[in-house]
């Protein structure tokens, strides 16, 4: 067997050699907390205009990463690109033809790519945590109220999660385009609409995004949006399935089918 | 040694490579030959693993190419000259396949250098030219110093300048003792290159053979006359045991005889020659006999196979002097 040390190494340098990695992580953490920290300053400024509801969950953790459902579209580009450049450029023959212990390759890959992925997410969900209360004035909370930290680690955790599951699509799918086609349009704006449609709802409760974005919720249901059937740990429980069932959907294609 | 077992692939109900068998011999380079869609680089896929066979084998060594542990040592292949990300520079390209094989970097270094690739080590690959993605698929290849190469249509687009680097870097490979596996659908490269010669053609094996053999069966001199007295010459020719076959746009072929022989006769005979040269037809038109029922993509509209011994300008026969 390929020793799994050298090739996570040699994974490393595939993923440290090309320019997307850089600008797709950038693009995640900066959009993410830019835009967290714009709204969280226009929700102090209009705090009086929201609705009772609102007013009553306002949950100052949640409002600070209001800016991951752009953010985490960067970290959807990041996984698909990871794989699917491999394809896109014919390199997956000379890979394969390095490592061709295909489980090897793949999860040393996902392994890398993932743990950078969670990284950098850590890192936004904290940066966009403690600019986005420093903006929220009086309504702001800290990192050692109740729940907080669980909060702000899920948000890295959630967007870590994001680009493993991009990244196991587009091992099933072969192909970047494609992928980015599936999953730009389903997280952007399919997930979110259909969670405002009546009945529509009850199913997307459980789309990965859904279910894992409660992990950043501190005040359950907050700010009005709709009861979920499960915890912030199980939310997370069901988007780790969906990242579970990505994985093995492309190593199965990627074991089967010629490369 | 590449042992092949009964290798088929087939695609729904088209079959690309049928039931081939035959092996590779270490110290020598063995040719691959075959005219397009003959299933040569499906077999080159499927002998690394990258592609799976609906049935058959493929051992190197004994082993099938996944048991390998770090496969870039024992084979290195040239598949397809862009199989590399194009917005890495071709030094970490190479690095990157090295590190997963734990070749030392220095080596990257050093393949580089062989190929001639030194003073663009550092830039995106994707600005590379054909030729010189050539250079770094083939850098690839050497990076594991592996004693078997295995080579896909190397000379494909390449300029002449290239062609003659890479038939001399074969050569040289083959001298240290490696294995060699090229695949071409031009035998007048293989005649160059190869000593051994495994000729496909709808994925069946057509032949397995020395390429000395191949050329003392496959090759037919003939001495090709032309005259405006041929009603003449022919009757003068049948008269001294001659056999002659008429080929079209008044010119004949006369086998097992020397120009000096025929010249002398005509001129003992008074007859006007306007040509008397030695021919020989070549191993690309004994390759396209070998291969005329087993090809893929005909060209409508011009019977390339009852030309092959046909005189005039074309491309299939090459005077002896040539």
């Amino acid at each position: 067997m390929a020793a799994a040390s050298a090739v996570l190494q040699s994974e490393w340098t595939k993923i440290r050699t090309v320019s997307s990695t850089v600008w797709t992580l950038a693009s995640a953490l900066l959009v993410t907390v830019a835009m967290s920290a714009a709204l969280c300053a226009l929700f102090k400024s209009t705090f009086d205009d929201l609705s009772e509801v609102e007013q009553a969950t306002f949950d100052p953790t949640f409002a600070s990463f209001s800016g991951m459902i752009l953010g985490q579209l960067a970290m959807v580009v990041f996984g698909v690109l990871v794989v699917g450049t491999e394809y896109s450029s014919g390199m997956i023959r000379t890979s394969l033809a390095a490592v061709p212990q295909r489980a090897t390759f793949l999860f040393s890959k996902i392994a890398v790519a993932g743990g950078l992925a969670l990284v950098v997410g850590l890192a936004t969900s904290f940066l966009s945590f403690f600019l986005g209360q420093a903006l929220l004035g009086e309504h702001r909370t800290d990192l050692g109220a109740d729940n907080v930290l669980r909060a702000v680690v899920g948000g890295g955790l959630y967007m870590g999660l994001i680009a493993i599951f991009s990244m196991g699509v587009a091992t099933m799918l072969r192909s970047s385009m494609l992928s980015l086609g599936i999953l730009v349009p389903f997280f952007f704006l399919i997930s979110q609409i259909l969670s405002a449609v009546p009945k529509a709802k009850e199913v997307a409760k459980y789309f990965p995004d859904q279910a894992g974005s409660k992990i950043m919720q501190v005040v359950p249901d907050a700010m009005g949006s709709e009861k979920a059937p499960y915890g912030p740990w199980g939310g997370l429980g069901i988007m780790l399935l969906w990242v579970a069932v990505s994985l093995l959907g492309g190593y199965l294609v990627l074991k089967n089918r010629d490369a | 040694m590449i042992e092949l077992e009964g290798l088929t692939k087939r695609y729904g109900t088209k079959t690309a490579v049928d039931h081939l068998s035959f092996q590779v011999r270490p110290g020598v380079v063995t040719g691959f030959l075959g005219p397009n869609g003959a299933g040569k680089s499906t077999t080159m896929r499927m002998m690394l693993d990258l592609d799976n066979p609906t049935s058959g084998t493929v051992r190197i060594d004994g082993k099938h190419y996944r048991e390998l542990a770090e496969p870039l040592k024992y084979i290195g292949a040239l598949l397809d000259a862009k199989a590399m990300h194009g917005g890495r520079s071709a030094y970490n390209n190479l690095l990157c396949l090295a590190q997963s094989n734990r070749i030392p970097a220095s080596r990257v270094g050093e393949v580089l250098d062989l190929v001639g690739l030194t003073p663009v080590a550092r830039k995106k690959s994707k600005g590379f030219s054909l030729g010189m993605g050539q250079r770094l698929g083939i850098a690839s290849a050497l990076l594991g110093d592996p004693e078997i190469l295995m080579f896909d249509e190397p000379v494909n687009g390449l300029d002449p300048e290239g062609i003659h680097w890479i038939r001399n870097l074969m050569k040289a490979l083959a001298a240290e003792g490696r294995t060699i596996f090229v695949s071409s659908h031009l035998m007048s490269e293989m005649a160059l290159t190869a000593d051994h010669l495994i000729v496909i053609g709808q994925g069946k094996l057509l032949a397995d053979t020395s390429m000395a053999d191949f050329i003392q069966q496959n090759s037919r001199s003939y001495v090709r006359m032309r005259s405006p007295q041929q009603e003449r010459l022919r009757d003068v020719l049948h008269a001294n045991g001659f056999v002659v076959v008429e080929a079209g746009n008044g010119t004949l072929e006369v086998d097992g005889a020397t120009t000096e022989k025929l010249g002398e006769l005509a001129a003992e005979n008074g007859l006007v020659l306007h040509e008397l040269s030695a021919q020989r037809a070549s191993l690309e038109e004994a390759f396209m006999q070998m291969t005329a029922g087993a090809v893929e993509y005909h060209a409508h509209g011009t019977d390339v196979h009852s030309g092959a011994a046909a005189p005039g300008p074309q491309w299939g026969t090459t005077s002896q002097g040539a």
